[in-house]
């Protein structure tokens, strides 16, 4: 008979306790930034030029805030636009008719090759262009029709010049996702009946999620900064709101400063919604769920709790 | 005269200029189970995946049952079947992979209740119910509802049959399904697939290196070589007196 190894809460050896090495680089290390840090937080808290008090004035002011509303509702639709075209651009690309995958490729190219700047004044000047326009069946009815100078004012500009170019990154972004998915599960899928729409819906999509998640919430972030060029078509977005006021005021430092706490504050709402939209797609994909941050604090003190108080603890 | 559940007559199979399958004739009785044999790269996979239409056979006739495999007769031209009637046809065909290609994004218990929803638009209470029998039988009471990536690759791979069968195939194949198997756990997929067999009936299409389970379980061994049916037989024959000079160079390596 082999001996069992006494596995429970009483046979527990003793943790070792050994001297810990000194690490004398580390401390001047943090000390160094320690230092740094202090020295920027008091000349940005004691310089009178960062003017914070009109920093608070103007912070919940309602023309700030109005742009701030702007800025979100812009950043929400080119996203959703530049989403939907981006997963329709990745299949395209991925049809075996070359025709349509070529299309798919020239969006792509085009849209990815001048710079989102110029495509927002293209389209804000596009009556010069086009100054009707007609929409409906080519050479066929028009449903709806009109000068373009009417139909297309700043704000419709900057929302097809934002979406229009985040289709085009997001396709690729999308595309990666699909390639990433083992051709396996299209066997699979397959094999059991399913038809190529179903399998791209309810198997590769939702495992290539993974993979387009993270991506996909950088693009986010990077939309809602992205935003403040169509200040320059006159769209009444954060940074053009914070403009108009200092341009009364010359307040011009508080005002950016006033403006660059918003996109801040928006950024990080995004970060924390990334982190549990890749949790949420991530399930299944490793063998332990991914703490959220409130388990792993509580998880830390439980660890503090029990090595503090012995055994047990909840 | 009933009809042969599989049956192929000269088929030939290209990857670009590869030819994989050089002329393949080979005859599947319903209920029969059939192991074919033979090294990497001689067509024994290819030829499986040609039965449910993974693949497109580039001449000869294959038929399931005594239907063309993707395609229909019209007088004396072939037409093209559509998707929707070739993804009829896969869903009464099993298939098992090697690499088991279990849904990722789901649990055991979605695996195996998503075709039967999906495909034969059952209801998901009526699904459920079944895929849990299916995984009780299959021995995974237990693990319901894991993901895929939270099991052993012998539960994963029986949990790929319960899916298969969900779909109340007629014809099931079996593409080495204890190939990327750790030893240990070959017998237990073993097991559900012999199960099948003697407890169902089923009709069975298995490409295996498993002689054991060739030799106890088939009613028919084919070995294949070089994209041809070397021979064929029963397995006690085939496998202790091979014929052909080639099928002993081969049986030589893996017994």
């Amino acid at each position: 008979m082999s001996a069992v190894r006494d596995t429970g809460v009483e046979g527990r050896p003793e943790d070792i306790r050994a001297v810990p090495v000194r690490r004398p680089g580390r401390w001047i290390a943090a000390a160094v930034v320690l230092i740094i840090a202090v020295a920027i937080i008091h000349s940005v808290a004691t310089n009178p030029r960062f003017e914070w008090d009109v920093v608070g004035e103007y912070l919940f002011d309602e023309r700030i805030l109005e742009g701030l509303r702007i800025t979100i509702e812009l950043t929400i639709i080119s996203m959703a636009i530049g989403i939907v075209l981006g997963v329709l651009l990745a299949v395209m690309r991925l049809s075996p008719n070359p025709l349509v995958s070529g299309g798919s490729w020239v969006y792509i190219w085009f849209f990815r090759g001048t710079p989102v700047l110029v495509q927002i004044i293209f389209w804000y000047f596009i009556s010069a262009l086009y100054p009707k326009i007609d929409l409906g069946i080519p050479f066929g009815p028009s449903f709806i029709h009109g000068n373009a100078n009417t139909l297309i004012h700043p704000f419709t500009a900057a929302i097809l010049a934002l979406g229009l170019n985040e289709g085009a990154y997001m396709a690729e972004i999308v595309r990666a996702g699909i390639i990433s998915v083992d051709e396996g599960q299209s066997d699979a899928a397959h094999s059991l009946g399913m038809t190529r729409l179903q399998t791209m819906r309810r198997i590769v999509l939702p495992q290539a999620m993974r993979v387009i998640i993270p991506p996909t919430g950088n693009e986010t972030i990077s939309m809602l900064k992205t935003t403040s060029l169509v200040s320059v078509i006159a769209v009444g977005e954060l940074l053009y709101a914070a403009q108009a006021i200092y341009a009364v005021n010359f307040k011009t430092i508080p005002l950016l400063i006033t403006a660059s706490i918003w996109y801040l504050v928006c950024t990080s709402v995004l970060y924390v919604g990334q982190y549990y939209l890749e949790r949420y797609y991530g399930r299944g994909s490793s063998r332990e769920e991914p703490l959220t941050a409130g388990q792993r604090m509580r998880r830390l003190l439980l660890i503090r709790h029990e090595h503090g108080g012995g055994a047990g603890g909840q | 005269m009933t009809e042969p559940m599989v049956r192929a007559e000269a088929v030939h199979k290209r990857f670009g200029r590869n030819e994989v399958l050089r002329g393949i004739d080979l005859v599947v009785e319903p209920g029969e189970v059939l192991c074919l044999l033979g090294p990497s790269g001689s067509g024994k996979s290819t030829f499986l995946r040609c039965i449910n239409h993974l693949e497109k056979i580039n001449s000869g006739r294959l038929s399931v049952d005594g239907e063309l495999v993707g395609y229909r007769d019209v007088g004396d031209k072939l037409h093209e079947l559509r998707e929707s009637e070739i993804a009829r046809k896969r869903a009464e065909i099993g298939m098992v992979f090697q690499h088991f290609n279990l849904f990722g994004n789901m649990t055991a218990l979605e695996n195996v209740s998503c075709a039967p929803i999906r495909v034969k638009h059952e209801s998901r209470e009526q699904a459920r119910g079944r895929a849990r029998e299916l995984l009780d039988r299959v021995g995974l009471a237990d693990k319901h509802d894991s993901y895929p990536s939270q099991l052993s690759g012998g539960q994963q791979q029986r949990v790929a049959i319960a899916r298969a069968l969900a779909m109340e195939p007629k014809l099931m194949l079996f593409d080495e399904p204890t190939s990327a198997l750790d030893p240990e756990l070959v017998g237990e997929v073993l097991d559900v697939m012999r199960a099948l067999s003697t407890e169902l009936g089923m009709t069975m299409v298995v490409v295996t290196h498993e002689m054991g389970f060739a030799r106890e379980v088939a009613d028919k061994v084919v070995f294949m070589d070089d994209g041809v049916v070397v021979e064929e037989g029963p397995p006690a024959e085939l496998l202790a007196n091979p014929r052909h000079e080639r099928t002993r160079a081969f049986l030589s390596k893996v017994l």
